[in-house]
């Protein structure tokens, strides 16, 4: 696709990002950035062990280090113990048990980054290691020992629908596993706390959502909310990692203690630690159909590995089971979908949340399905798939727009692309690539296609909401527009399509964003593809008022005094399931139909991509580059992991905290992308426009694996696919 | 340790422990934040500067075997407050996401195409497989370095 760049412009245009020219000099502010004339450095103690009781602790010896200004322990902690975005389980410091290998424990501040850590080497801690559940499914049997005392169900629901009894002429049915994937987005965690003259704290922070980390700082700091003013600093990407709460509060811990400024910034080792990862799963799936290829009836079983701590467990387990039965007409089915926790680290948002999961599933099965029928793959796609109106397995019907067959169709149309001699080729361009290791002896193409769907914003009954204020005033430059929301930009570029949406409703070219912070009502989270449906809603909403308004006084030329307006923009209000899983607990979706080819090379078990086209439901594109520049990015992390990314635990121990050892995809990895953008815009959204960031994510790893699938004729049940799972053994 | 060094053409000195590598000492020595860091381990490209006009992950190079040596950054690629080419076909081509690695990025492409200033597609990701990016998949990368390779050429 061919866009036109322009560097200013309003909605529907390929305008430059806004915060484009500081990153490329360098000169962008990143949360790891910061700092103060006299800061302090903290630094975080953690539990080597993934269950313990912690017998004593003597922090004496550290802080008896010159240089090292403070030593906190749970003790220490001003108020509420505990934290967590959804539950409040986790806590700031770990008093008489720990439950995974990572869990902070104690924090130090001190004149320098290598004192802090040094200082952290002499607390003594002495730990009774405790029997430890590093299985999901060991989680669930009775012999295991309950991590919380509710025991090690986070949550578990049942969505019946039809008559799950209900024959079929043809069955197929799989188990299917995906591994733990780490975000790791290239900046760590980061930030810089500022004690106040009013006994309060100024937090400067990275995160994706300001109010969700003031809702959990406030307590845990014991002070009230006006007191905790955090203020957004650059951020080095997300994907879900900052969604809860990592270094907030220990550093405001200290530097309220020190009355110091207080950096913490995690390294890449501590930085898998200190963040949640996307939930490995086991789900096993059986699908009956109609000899003429028409679903009848499928039963799942999801099982999701949430780790120590709640964190978003009950969201990703409720999205991974109502996604369960993939973007396809079913009359009856039995989804039940269960969330556990173990000593595992915690588990909760990343890019896709759930959904991702269960397409890997469900695509695998429909793949099956079309075998076992004797029919095309796509055809029996196109033969099922989810339209507007269709109801889905919770009773929610689509409202919106759902081009789940022409997302089908447009990769149907796209030509395959040319096949390559392995013999004249540069060994650049063989599976293994840089090594050198083949000569393409034993190459197989295939070609394999997943469609799938994601929900966008928050669900089951949540509301959330997001708030802007605009002001419009006029100085000697001409009309300017002021806009302010606590909404984040991860990277994905919502300032930009907030400076597009004010231009288009003001029709004024000058525009400011003020630096979002939480003197201002919470624009929710930057996740769930919402940011540019929420905050861009609200940001329109504003506009309008402002227009309204200067109208009203007789257009801009005549505006005498500045004119502002806030509004707070909702989504449509949602249901939480009933004991059946019926309900509407969706606001809206967005699908997305993904192609993969590759090339195995059979005797060496290596793999080359040699293309991705993914076809995306994305409403209406406010910026074309910038949803290319999504889709992009998401298939790599797709790609990722269908091939290469995850978390490699040993009992309950991260093996490979670092870029050395976990493998995220290099430009030699990624393959030229094909996006096909589908526009179709969705009634009752603002300007008719979806979230972009999400569905090719959770369509591209179950279409790797296919294209895999096809290539060696293996069943290939679990991602990351490796080596050893593709030679001739 | 006092460590001075020749930066982006000013000599600069500070005193840093001698096992302080070369990132540290750019970044909380002398304030020059443009140089990320986000491994610790060369793996990831975020902190290439030029050392000697060699190309290196200053995470790797102790702050020592720097000085009285000459050091470029990303810092020093604008010439009168003008954008480098590169720098400005990152922005157009759409290159840039949450911008972390961007400052590494920029810094290789200016060593690639100083050497090869009309690499293939090849050579190009090859020269940039040292780099780790997590937002744009690299398509837009690979643009930004063909917009950026055909106007130093003088095209536009």
């Amino acid at each position: 696709m061919n866009v036109d760049i322009r560097r200013q412009g309003g909605v529907g245009e390929s305008v430059r990002r806004v915060d484009g020219i500081p990153k490329v000099k360098g000169a962008f502010e990143y949360a790891s950035d910061l700092h103060r004339d006299g800061m302090l450095w903290g630094a975080t103690l953690r539990s080597p062990h993934p269950h313990a009781q912690i017998i004593s602790m003597d922090v004496s010896a550290a802080a008896a280090v010159p240089g090292v200004v403070a030593v906190l322990t749970h003790a220490d902690v001003p108020g509420k113990p505990t934290f967590g975005l959804d539950v409040q389980d986790q806590p700031v410091l770990a008093k008489d048990v720990v439950r995974y290998a990572g869990e902070a424990v104690a924090i130090v501040a001190a004149e320098d980054p290598e004192l802090a850590r040094a200082a952290l080497e002499k607390i003594a801690v002495n730990y009774k290691p405790l029997t430890r559940v590093t299985d999901m499914e060991q989680a669930l049997e009775k012999s295991a020992p309950p991590i919380h005392p509710q025991g090690n169900i986070v949550r578990s629901l049942t969505i019946v629908h039809g008559d799950p009894q209900a024959r079929a002429d043809v069955w197929v049915e799989g188990m299917y596993e995906t591994g733990m994937q780490d975000q790791a987005p290239l900046g760590p965690e980061a930030g810089l706390a500022v004690p106040a003259a009013d006994g309060g704290v100024d937090l400067f922070i990275a995160t994706q959502w300001l109010h969700a980390d003031l809702g959990q700082l406030a307590p845990c700091l014991d002070l009230p909310p006006e007191k905790v003013r955090l203020h957004l600093s650059g951020v080095g990407g997300a994907f879900g990692a900052r969604e809860d709460v990592s270094m907030q509060i220990h550093a405001c811990m200290l530097a309220l203690r020190t009355r110091r400024p207080v950096k913490m910034s995690y390294g890449r080792q501590e930085s898998f630690y200190g963040h949640v990862h996307r939930h490995p799963a086991r789900i096993w799936m059986r699908h009956g159909a109609s000899r003429d290829g028409k679903l009848v009836n499928i039963q799942a079983r999801l099982l999701v590995d949430g780790g120590a701590y709640t964190s978003t467990s009950p969201a990703v387990i409720g999205n991974a089971t109502s996604f369960a039965a993939g973007p396809y007409e079913v009359p009856n089915a039995r989804l039940v979908g269960t969330a556990v926790f173990t000593n595992n680290p915690p588990c909760g948002a990343m890019r896709g949340f759930g959904a991702v999961q269960a397409c890997f599933a469900y695509e695998a099965q429909m793949d099956k399905l079309a075998a076992a029928l004797n029919l095309d793959p796509i055809e029996l796609r196109l033969k099922n798939a989810l339209r507007s109106g269709s109801v889905l397995p919770t009773g929610q019907p689509i409202a919106g727009v759902a081009p789940v067959r022409a997302c089908l169709q447009r990769l149907q149309a796209l030509p395959l692309p040319p096949e390559e001699s392995a013999l004249d080729r540069d060994p650049m361009l063989l599976p293994g690539g840089a090594g050198n290791v083949g000569h393409g002896e034993a190459l197989k193409r295939g070609v394999g296609i997943a469609v799938g769907y994601k929900n966008l914003g928050y669900s089951e009954g949540f509301d959330d909401s997001s708030e802007a204020w605009v002001r419009v005033s006029v100085d000697n430059e001409g009309p300017l527009a002021e806009v302010k929301t606590a909404a984040v930009d991860v990277g994905q570029g919502l300032d930009t399509i907030v400076t597009q949406i004010v231009r288009s409703e003001l029709g004024i070219d000058r525009v400011i964003l003020r630096q979002p912070d939480t003197a201002i009502g919470s624009a929710g989270s930057s996740s769930a593809s919402r940011q540019t449906m929420m905050t861009g809603g609200a940001v329109q909403l504003a506009c309008q008022a402002v227009r309204a308004e200067i109208d009203r006084q007789g257009g801009l030329a005549d505006l005498r005094r500045p004119v502002e307006a806030s509004r707070v923009f909702h989504h449509r209000s949602t249901g939480k399931l009933d004991a059946n899983g019926q309900g509407d607990p969706h606001v809206t979706f967005a699908f997305g139909a993904a192609r993969a080819v590759v090339e195995v090379d059979q005797e060496l078990g290596l793999v080359r991509v040699v293309q991705l086209a993914v076809a995306q439901d994305v409403g209406r594109a406010l910026n074309p580059q910038s949803v290319l520049g999504q889709i992009e990015g998401g298939s790599a992390q797709g790609l990722g992991l269908a091939l290469m990314e995850e978390i490699a635990l040993v009992e309950g121990q991260v093996k490979n905290a670092s870029f050395t050892d976990y493998l995220i995809p290099t430009i030699l990895d990624m393959p030229p992308v094909i996006s096909e953008i589908i526009e179709e815009p969705e009634p009752g959204l603002p300007y008719g426009a979806k979230g972009v960031g999400e569905p090719s994510t959770v369509v591209v790893p179950a279409a790797v694996v296919a294209a895999l699938r096809h290539a060696t004729g293996r069943e290939l049940r679990r991602a990351p696919v490796k080596p050893d799972d593709l030679v001739g053994l | 340790m006092v460590v001075r060094v020749k930066v982006n053409n000013e000599w600069r000195e500070a005193e840093v422990w001698p096992g302080a590598s070369l990132l540290t000492f750019l970044r909380d020595r002398l304030g020059l934040y443009g140089s990320k860091n986000a491994c610790e381990q060369g793996e990831c490209g975020s902190c290439s500067v030029w050392l000697e006009g060699a190309l290196v992950c200053s995470c790797l190079v102790l702050a020592a075997q720097a000085h009285e040596r000459e050091v470029r950054t990303v810092e020093g690629l604008m010439a009168d407050e003008r954008l480098h080419p590169i720098q400005e076909a990152f922005v157009e081509a759409g290159a840039v996401q949450c911008g972390f690695c961007t400052p590494g990025f920029v810094v290789a492409v200016a060593e690639l195409l100083q050497k090869d200033p009309t690499p293939s597609p090849a050579t190009v990701r090859e020269a940039l497989s040292g780099n780790l990016c997590r937002c744009t998949g690299y398509q837009k990368i690979l643009d930004a370095v063909s917009l950026a390779s055909s106007r130093m050429r003088g095209g536009t």
